[in-house]
Formats: structure tokens, sequence, C-alpha cells
């Protein structure tokens, strides 16, 4: 297969900016990406973008605020996991050698409040079936459970990314929280407090891949896989209404993850540093799990042990994840592919994992959806 | 494996099933349930409408045309489990978005009687909710989509 290199990296920080268009964000991301690959919007061979709620032809708009240049621009929606399924597409057109050179970015404005999704029947909606944080803490209450874990435990997480945060200037949250702080904080749906969700927010994130004999040096993309579920499991992502009995069911995150670990001829003991989707915290620690990052029941010990900080065994979400971010859904992805970038350069500063060559970006959402990306220097 | 498979019940005139509860209808207004095709009212109270397929032994909800589990397409109507216990359960303190209901409101997943294993998402009340606990179909009285007042379900202890 052709190797497959990402040559530039750019992000607009994840936040709230008044005034400013989800446009006017991917304008920023996708600059920063092509400077950094020392080429031009008119360089590219084509371009997919990632977004959920950017609306009719969102790619478009951004690449023709930089250049009318004619080339075939893919607008991407697969929920949480936009930018990592137009980043499997953009790859996978590479790899094929349809192209040599091409633009991926996400970029995304979200409403405030609870996420409105027309994933739903209107009736569901009516009858009060489709409140996403609720769903969120039922997974977490399954997980304490099978995984004999507590609620201290997801606090854990929280100030973990938190103090990541701290040291990311793209992120929207950069105060270190205490465990105290994150149990005693509103509670939205038992056991997830406001600090153990994310929060949804705006921003955008581009990368530039180029094939093997194109791209001069850069970060190789090793495996990349985009998943969807396998139906049974009552709390899966595909937010079914009726659910059986699901010990056997390998959910969309390690079907993803097995196939990317795969392609790159890696496993999980191969990575040294991981981005992954933290909507809350518990969804973390089922990560973890489904990632093959840990046996089943494995995370306590992680987290007394601190394996997963900065300067731990395996950190993960060095960025502060998405609880210091937020998650603007179509930028998200990629967002976590910039980070791991930089992090196999040697580039994070504050945030950097010594040694780092081998990472994992991992998204997963309504769909269900999962993106599994494995990246190696 | 009860009553369910092979029994559609007949449709009986539209009446109040909100068990006389502060939801329910003074004078009685006959309802309609939220969705047809996954909920009955009718003089028995609400009924879960289900769908099993012999090939895969498993039921589900709403009927669906093939099995979601399997895709076997001998998929015949039946009517659910009326009781069942709560697997999981938390709540809902800030309306979601589309539901105009009363918040807060108790919200979870209630494994049905019978077999195999068949486990449902719905909204909870009632006293003493924790996973475990026995709970049984009520109906409840809702803004649907349009705004006009239409019967959901509840599971409540």
């Amino acid at each position: 297969m052709t190797d497959v290199r990402i040559t530039g990296v750019g992000l607009h920080p994840f936040g709230r900016f008044e005034g400013s268009t989800g446009t006017d964000m991917g304008v920023v991301a996708v600059r920063s990406a092509l400077a950094e690959a020392g080429i031009g919007a008119r360089d590219v061979q084509a371009a997919f973008c990632g977004t959920a709620y950017g609306g009719i032809a969102a790619g478009h708009r951004v690449l023709g605020a930089l250049a009318g240049t004619g080339i075939p621009i893919y607008d991407v929606e697969a929920g949480c996991a936009s930018g990592g399924a137009a980043l499997q597409l953009a790859a996978a057109s590479i790899a094929a050698g349809q192209h040599r050179r091409v633009l991926v970015f996400g970029v995304e404005k979200m409403p405030k409040g609870i996420i409105r999704s027309s994933f739903f029947a209107p009736w569901q909606e009516a009858a009060g079936l489709t409140p996403a944080p609720a769903y969120f803490a039922l997974r977490a209450q399954r997980l304490l459970v099978e995984a004999g874990l507590t609620v201290d435990h997801l606090a854990q997480v929280v100030v973990k990314n938190r103090r990541h945060g701290v040291d990311n200037p793209d992120a929207m949250f950069r105060k270190a929280v205490t465990a105290d702080e994150v149990l005693a904080a509103r509670m939205i749906c038992p056991p997830l407090t406001l600090f153990m969700l994310c929060s949804p927010n705006e921003g955008g994130a581009a990368v530039v891949l180029e094939s093997g004999e194109a791209g001069r040096g850069g970060v190789r993309v090793a495996g990349i896989s985009l998943r969807s579920h396998l139906p049974g499991n009552v709390l899966g992502e595909d937010s079914p209404l009726c659910g059986i009995d699901d010990a056997a069911i390998t959910p969309p995150t390690t079907l993803a993850a097995d196939d990317a670990y795969a392609q790159a001829g890696l496993g999980p003991d191969d990575i040294d540093v991981v981005e992954c989707q933290d909507t809350d915290a518990a969804r973390e620690l089922l990560a973890w799990a489904e990632l093959g990052l840990c046996a089943p029941g494995g995370q306590a010990k992680i987290l007394a042990d601190g394996d997963a900080l900065i300067g731990g065994a395996l950190p993960v979400n060095p960025s502060g994840g998405l609880l210091s971010k937020g998650e603007p859904l179509g930028a998200s992805a990629l967002g976590q592919v910039v980070e791991i970038v930089r992090q196999l350069r040697g580039t994070a500063g504050a945030r950097q994992v010594d040694g780092a060559r081998v990472g994992l970006a991992h998204v997963i959402g309504r769909g269900a959806n999962a993106c599994v990306t494995v990246l190696t220097q | 494996m009860t009553q369910r498979a092979g029994q559609p019940a007949e449709q009986g005139p539209a009446v109040d099933v909100t068990g006389g509860g502060p939801l329910c209808h003074s004078p009685r207004v006959a309802l309609r349930p939220i969705d047809p095709l996954a909920l009955r009212i009718d003089q028995v109270g609400p009924t879960l409408l289900g769908g099993w397929s012999a090939t895969s032994g498993l039921r589900h909800f709403p009927p669906s045309p093939v099995c979601p589990f399997t895709g076997a397409d001998d998929v015949q109507p039946i009517d659910l489990e009326r009781e069942g216990t709560v697997w999981l359960h938390t709540a809902v303190n800030v309306a979601p978005p589309g539901y105009a209901g009363r918040v807060p409101y108790g919200f979870g997943i209630v494994e049905l009687d019978g077999t195999p294993l068949l486990r449902i998402v719905t909204r909870l009340d009632g006293e003493g909710l924790a996973p475990g606990v026995r709970v049984h179909l009520e109906g409840e009285e809702v803004p649907g989509p349009d705004g006009e007042p239409v019967v959901t379900w509840v599971f409540r202890t």
C-alpha cells in the first residue's frame, strides 16, 4: 500500500467564538495546515470536510473562501466521527493512487445546550427518550458495576484531562480542577456531574495528506478504520429502543481498533500516546478497554498508578481531551490527529510525551460511528 | 415465552389509561398513543408493541420488518410483557430538545419479563427506583410532537 503521510496540520482553537462562522474557523485551520506543508490551496487535488451541523456544502464554503480550484470537495457527516470519516476517505484516495496530495478538514459551530439530533423520530423526542447525557449516564452506571469502579474514578479522569488541558492554548477550559470540585459540580444525570461531561462547542482542524513519494517525511498514517455497530447493545451509540444480551457483541470501537492495528501491523502494546473519546469521563474509561489498552476492569489500577498522565506509562488525552477542549463534532477527530502529529514530531511543548513514536486517535459517536487512527513517526 | 407470540390484540376504543393520576384527563378524553406502531391504548391499558422472530427466537421493540438482531424476516407482531425489572436508571433534570413533559423524570433500562433477555429504553417513575426493582407499564400524557396531548409509556415501581 502507498504510504500516506501527514505533512501539515492546523487548528482553530476550540471554544465559543461570537462573530466567527464555521467557515471562518475552517479557513484559519486550513491556512495553517497548508502553510506547514509549504503549499497553497491550489496545490491539492481533492478536499474532504467533516461536519455534522455545518449544513450543505460546508467544505465548499471554506475552500471557496481560499481558492476556487475545481477540485472535488467531499462533505462528510458521521456524527462525532465526521472528521475521522473524512480522513479515512482521504487516506484511501491516496492509497488507491487516485490522488497524491489532499486536504482534510473539519469545522463546527454547535448550538448551545443539549444537542438536538435529526437522528431521532419526533415522537421519540416528545416521549423524552432522547436525552443524550442520560444515555452517557446509563453507560457510566453500567461501567461502574462491571469494571468495579466508583464515581471517584470518574472524577480522576476529569482531573487528569483538565490538568493536561492547562498547557493547551487551543483548549476551551484551561483551569485544573480537583476531584472534590468535580464531584460537587451540578448533577446532570447521576452519576455524571457537569464537569464529567464535555461541552459541545466550536472550532476547526485541518491536515494535509500526501502520498509517500510526495510527502517529505511527515507522520505516517499507518492504519485508519471507520466502523459502525453490530446490533444488540441497548446502550450502543446506534441508540436503539431495545437490546438483548450483548456480552458477546463486539463494540464498534473494538471493530475499528482491531482493523487499524492490523493495517499498521501493530498492537495496543506498541502505542505510546492516545487521544480518545471522552464525551464523558466514563466514555474514556470504556474506550481504554475497547481499544485493548487495558483488560476490562483494569482501569482502576491505571488510574491509581497514574499511567494515563503525561509522564506515565501510556498517556491518554495529553491535549486535555474533549473534557478540556470541548467537542466541535466535525473538528474533534481531526483535532485529536493534530495533537498526535505534534506529539510524534516532538513539538507538543509542555504537553510533550517523551519518546512518543506511535500514537492512536479514537472517536465514537452516534450512528454508531467509531474511527481509530494509528499514526507513526 | 408466555402469551406473547402471535397475539396481536384486537384494537379497542381509546380510553383513559393514566391510572387516575395527576396527569389523567378529567373528564375522560380519548388520547392517541405517541406512536401507533410502538404503543397501543385500549381497555387493558397501554401495551408496548413488539416483534418476534421464530428463526432468531428473539423479541424486539418497536416492531421492525426484520429481526433487528439477526435480519431474520419471519417477524410476527406480539404484545410485550407489561412487567419487568430495572437494570439501570438515572434522572433527567433538564428537558431534552423536543420534549415538553414534566421534569425531572426517571430514565433507564428495564429488562422485560420473559426469555430470552429483552431490554427496553424507558422513562421510569415511582419510589425506590434501583437496579433489581420490579416495575410495571403505565401510560402518561405528554405533549406530542405537534403540541397536542398524546399518551406515552412509563415503567413505575
